[in-house]
């Protein structure tokens, strides 16, 4: 079968074409489309017990009393387990540790003990023989908590409610700011929402009776450390845990993490010796998932008489929620370090509070940071044009870091690692993006839009990204019995596309179509050394990975056939779906017959040599690679209703190189409709007594298809990453950064205002700054 | 956000569904399109002992033109009036069709009913609002045979109605046919609940407004009529002047609550833009006829 398909491959005599770059189709896609995908629910296991978790529903408090006793008398319910029943004071451990600050004392518990901090915070776990059973057990788990004040506003924190403070940057900022020719200082406060992926979190846990083993489905994000952590608190040994990341409806970096969820369950399945599932429903993960991107900033610049900046400077309050979880404070460190984005900032300075507060705790959502940074800095640089009376992009322009002036080093350290910002041109990109909405004749719609009196707006935004952040990760690739090529890569699948990427990438080094390769993301057992799929780095570190990987098995495939063909391995090389005789294509050997050569007693396997046609590949990288891009958009502003709708949509990006160019496309895509969701329309709100007020869809504004504009793309290649092999910049998150950015941009235009002062801009706070204006307007023809 | 449990019945005519109901008692619920009971008994805010599917009933499917009543069958799917083309639902009832669109998304309106609807007596569903601004009455049917309560006497407040519990609207009769008519709504996405809407309806004799109805919802419990924005109307010529100074009338006559889409003022706001925006569209729709 396979060397059926190789030969029709390769029937034309031609070696297919670079699968690098080209539009191969998605491999996921033919099993997602014919319903044949395997999520976390749809794996099942005979008698497979069902689990559901109670949660508070105080924001703060001391628990007096959980009764069980009901719930254990519901039909079908199995067990019901409170923080009583646990081995310990268990506490889920930080993932990403940074800036030296100790969080052990803010980590969450796997269930709560003595006291709850938000609502939705777990406090016991039902059992039942199915989920209908376990939802009815759990409303009768009696929770009796004595209230506390809650506590709700970061900006306000006294000491005890700060987790981390901390300040990063460098040069004089103060005796910049007190030379100024200008200071331009705005305060901008983001709204807390978070990635609200179409599918649940999902978790079936298999228990095997006669090892006690256990495999899990449906982690999928960082599996191997997800295992590491589970292993530790349930102190077992970590190999005898397997993880299978499966298929997922969406991740966006709230998936996969390790929550109270991925503890309670598994150990349950160890104390009922039985296989367990746990499938989190819309209402659950809205109160339960990590939320993100909830700051306040005060935010100032000082310019010389030309306007270029002299010193930058924020002072910024994280909302954290009640606990700090696995992402530690790295969506804040990513904020104050990414702050000042692709711009020449001589001085720079930004002070973070990270307050602890009765919501659900938060941890990183697409773009961690540098949503938030560039939507508040951007947002500053437009009040600058209006204060000092500079053109928005005549600004940026004039303080963007030219191509000369890269690779540029800036003296703060995040995630671990310097920055440095690599090559590029961020001047041309913005000349780029500018041009293409002047030939889609963008500017006139605008003025022709204002000439009949419309509110309509055009927005700017230019930003940075981060990528492809090491230190490591690690790819198998082997040739199987019927010479195809197989790769246990440490990607997981969250539909972004990563398998058709690798596909890709190994492909090329095997000269083969995509068709011919099998990428297996996130088992723990085939990869124990993978490093998960976050932080747009799996193109970059798991495709150089598995890059390297494949080199080196082509490089054995060849040291083989030379002993059989006895020529020199230099005088061989793959093509076609064989290794052959450079210049003599039937002096040929199929991959199939190389790997026959390589079997236990085979004639040409030297004595001690190990059989098989395997590698196992370590992608070192120091130091992360920073694509950037610009957003453009058109608003119309509606004055009656203070409705905005996005007429029109513009990202350019930089990428460096695109492996897939219709993924990064759909990436981008995904990333403004998300970005928009973010500037207009999602917030998870609270009342004064720390109740959510967006628990259903029908409070969280979720953008849909008449919300989210056609986008217009330009994805770059002009600049390819010189921090590794494959030249990749990662492209997960640029679709999103300037989204906030731009919106904010051609809202505060449509209505002639400098700048806005938070997102989400909804109807009714837009109703009110058209109000004020018109007030304003009344105040002055009366004086 | 699995529901409680509950018995399941399955009815073939209305005297089998009111023998039901009378069996079962009031902690029953009678099922139709589902539309708003199904995911409230999943959040498990509503929790029937019992639902009785009043799918497989047959002849409740109807709109029909009397005189001056326009009478739609319960079971009657919000689509099928939205592609109503008959004429005589466009002659003094064309605010129908028309603002059925605005009920949820495509797959809702296939499902959803007109009796359920004016059942669940939403204080911003289209068929509340249609049903005050038409001055309706909804027939019920229950052991004690059939009574046809006014509108006006339907409402009881937010989602409750004076139908009892082993009643079952079979009808709804819509009144006061007029040559103009809109229904305006505003809500932050498409499909969605209605923060604030606006229907109004109305007849033109010698460019003057007459038989003016304005009704309001997403302002209080129940829908609600702008009676002196209506009185104000009545008679006076139809120019902007004169919906401008009514529809600021009509917002000032109300007081609605705050909700995260935003407080009572913004309401108001939105009663003044929608109600002139009714004035606009109904004229330029009845003009088109």
């Amino acid at each position: 079968m396979a060397d059926e398909r190789t030969e029709r491959h390769f029937a034309d005599g031609q070696a297919p074409p670079d699968q690098i770059g080209s539009r191969v189709l998605r491999k996921e896609d033919h099993r997602l489309l014919t319903g044949k995908g395997r999520f976390g629910s749809d794996v099942d296991r005979s008698r497979m017990l069902h689990v559901r978790v109670v949660r508070s529903s105080v924001a703060a408090g001391t628990i007096t009393a959980i009764r069980t006793e009901e719930a254990r008398a519901v039909a079908g319910v199995v067990d019901v387990v409170t923080a009583a029943d646990l081995p310990g004071d268990l506490r889920i451990p930080v993932r990403l540790l940074v800036q030296g600050v100790d969080l052990s004392e803010h980590l969450q518990p796997v269930l709560a003990r003595d006291t709850v901090r938000y609502v939705g915070e777990p406090v016991a776990v039902v059992v039942a023989e199915d989920a209908y059973a376990a939802e009815d057990g759990a409303e009768l788990v009696d929770v009796e908590v004595e209230p506390d004040d809650v506590f709700l506003d970061a900006r306000t924190a006294p000491a005890d409610r700060i987790a981390a403070d901390f300040t990063l940057g460098y040069g004089d900022v103060d005796a910049a700011f007190d030379a100024a020719a200008h200071v331009v200082e705005c305060r901008f406060d983001i709204g807390r929402h978070t990635a609200v992926p179409l599918e649940p979190r999902a978790l079936v846990v298999d228990y095997l009776p006669g090892s006690g083993d256990l495999e899990i489905f449906g982690a999928t994000k960082v599996p191997v450390f997800n295992r590491q952590v589970l292993a530790g608190l349930l102190e077992v040994d970590p190999e005898s845990i397997r993880m299978h990341a499966v298929d997922a409806g969406g991740g966006f970096g709230v998936r996969g993490e390790f929550y109270p969820e991925d503890f309670l369950v598994p150990w349950l399945a160890r104390r009922l010796r039985c296989s367990l599932s746990w499938v989190e429903d819309r209402a659950e993960h809205l109160v339960a998932v990590n939320h993100s991107r909830e700051q306040s900033h005060q935010i100032g610049v000082a310019l010389d008489d030309n306007g270029f900046i002299l010193a930058l400077r924020d002072d910024i309050w994280h909302d954290n929620g009640a606990y700090v979880r696995t992402h530690g404070i790295i969506v804040p460190e990513l904020t104050v370090a990414m702050l000042p984005g692709p711009y020449r900032v001589p001085a720079y300075s930004g002070r973070v509070h990270v307050a602890l507060t009765n919501k659900t705790p938060c941890g990183t959502y697409r773009a961690p940071g540098r949503f938030e940074g560039t939507t508040v800095r951007e947002q500053l640089f437009d009040q600058v044009a209006a204060e000092i009376g500079v053109d928005r992009v005549e600004l940026r322009r004039r303080n963007l870091l030219r191509r000369d002036e890269l690779p540029h080093r800036r003296e703060i350290n995040t995630l671990g690692t310097d920055m440095v910002l690599d090559s590029g041109d961020y001047p041309g990109l913005l000349e780029r993006a500018l041009a293409r909405a002047r030939e889609l004749q963008w500017p006139e719609l605008v003025e022709a839009a204002r000439a009949e009196g419309r509110r309509v707006g055009l927005g700017v935004s230019m930003f940075l990204e981060k990528s492809g952040l090491g230190p490591s990760d690690t790819a198998d690739v082997e040739v199987t019995g019927s010479g195809r090529i197989r790769v246990h890569s440490g990607g997981t699948s969250l539909g972004q596309g990563i398998e058709t990427v690798l596909a890709q990438v190994v492909a090329d080094e095997f000269r083969v179509d995509t068709d011919l390769v099998d990428v297996i993301n996130g088992d723990t057992l085939l990869q124990p050394y993978g490093t998960g799929s976050w932080a747009s780095r799996s193109t970059v570190v798991a495709g150089n990975a598995v890059s390297g990987a494949g080199k080196q098995v082509v490089a054995r495939m060849l040291e083989i056939a030379s002993r059989v063909l006895e020529v020199s391995p230099d005088d061989l090389e793959v093509g076609r779906g064989q290794v052959q005789v450079r210049g003599v294509l039937d002096r040929a050997l199929s991959f199939r017959d190389v790997w026959r050569d390589t079997q236990p007693g085979s004639a040409w396997l030297r004595p001690e040599e190990s059989a098989g046609l395997s590698a196992r590949f370590r992608f070192n990288i120091e130091h992360m690679t920073y694509p950037y891009g610009a957003h453009i958009c058109v608003v119309e502003v509606d004055p009656d209703t203070g409705g905005v709708q996005v007429l029109k949509y513009l990202v350019a990006y930089e990428v460096g190189r695109a492996v897939n160019p219709t993924l990064v496309e759909g990436q981008l895509r995904g990333g403004v409709a998300q970005g928009v969701g973010g500037a207009l329309l999602e917030q998870f709100s609270y009342d004064e007594s720390g109740q959510p007020q967006a628990t259903t869809f029908m409070d969280y504004l979720m953008p849909t298809a008449s919300e989210v504009p056609d986008v217009e793309l330009i994805v770059c290649e002009d600049a390819p990453a010189d921090t590794n092999a494959l030249g990749v910049r990662g492209a997960g998150e640029g679709g999103l950064t300037g989204a906030g950015a731009a919106v904010a941009s051609a809202v505060s235009a449509a209505l002639d205002q400098p700048s806005m002062s938070a997102l989400p801009l909804t109807p009714s706070r837009l109703l009110q700054c058209l109000r004020d204006e018109a007030g304003t307007h009344a105040r002055a023809a009366n004086a | 956000m699995k529901p409680a449990s509950f018995e399941y019945h399955r009815a073939h005519d209305v005297a089998e569904v009111v023998e039901l109901l009378v069996e079962l008692g009031d902690d029953a619920k009678i099922i139709a399109g589902g539309q708003s009971l199904a995911p409230m008994m999943n959040f498990r805010l509503a929790r029937p002992s019992a639902l009785v599917d009043v799918n497989p009933v047959s002849g409740l499917d109807y709109i029909r033109r009397e005189g001056d009543l326009l009478r739609i069958g319960a079971m009657t799917r919000h689509r099928d009036v939205e592609i109503s083309r008959d004429p005589e639902v466009h002659d003094g009832f064309a605010v129908l069709p028309r603002a059925a669109r605005w009920i949820g998304h495509y797959p809702i309106r296939c499902r959803g009913t007109v009796g359920g609807s004016m059942a669940h007596s939403d204080p911003t569903a289209e068929w509340c609002l249609l049903a005050l601004l038409h001055d309706a009455s909804v027939v019920v049917q229950g052991p004690r045979g059939q009574r046809t309560v006014p509108v006006a006497e339907w409402f009881t407040g937010f989602l409750t109605t004076s139908g009892e519990y082993d009643e079952m609207v079979v009808e709804t009769q819509f009144a006061r046919p007029r040559a103009y008519g809109a229904l305006t709504e505003y809500a932050r996405r498409r499909g969605d609940f209605a923060i604030s809407a606006v229907g109004v309806a109305f007849d033109k004799v010698d460019n003057r407004l007459t038989d003016v109805s304005v009704v309001l919802g997403g302002v209080a419990g129940v829908p609600v009529r702008a009676t002196e924005a209506e009185a104000m109307l009545e008679g006076s010529p139809a120019t902007p002047e004169t919906w401008v100074a009514a529809s600021r009338n009509a917002a000032a006559s109300v007081n609605p609550p705050s909700d995260l889409n935003g407080d009572g003022d913004y309401r108001r706001q939105l009663v003044e833009t929608l109600m002139q925006r009714a004035f606009v569209e109904a004229l330029a729709e009845g003009a088109r006829r």
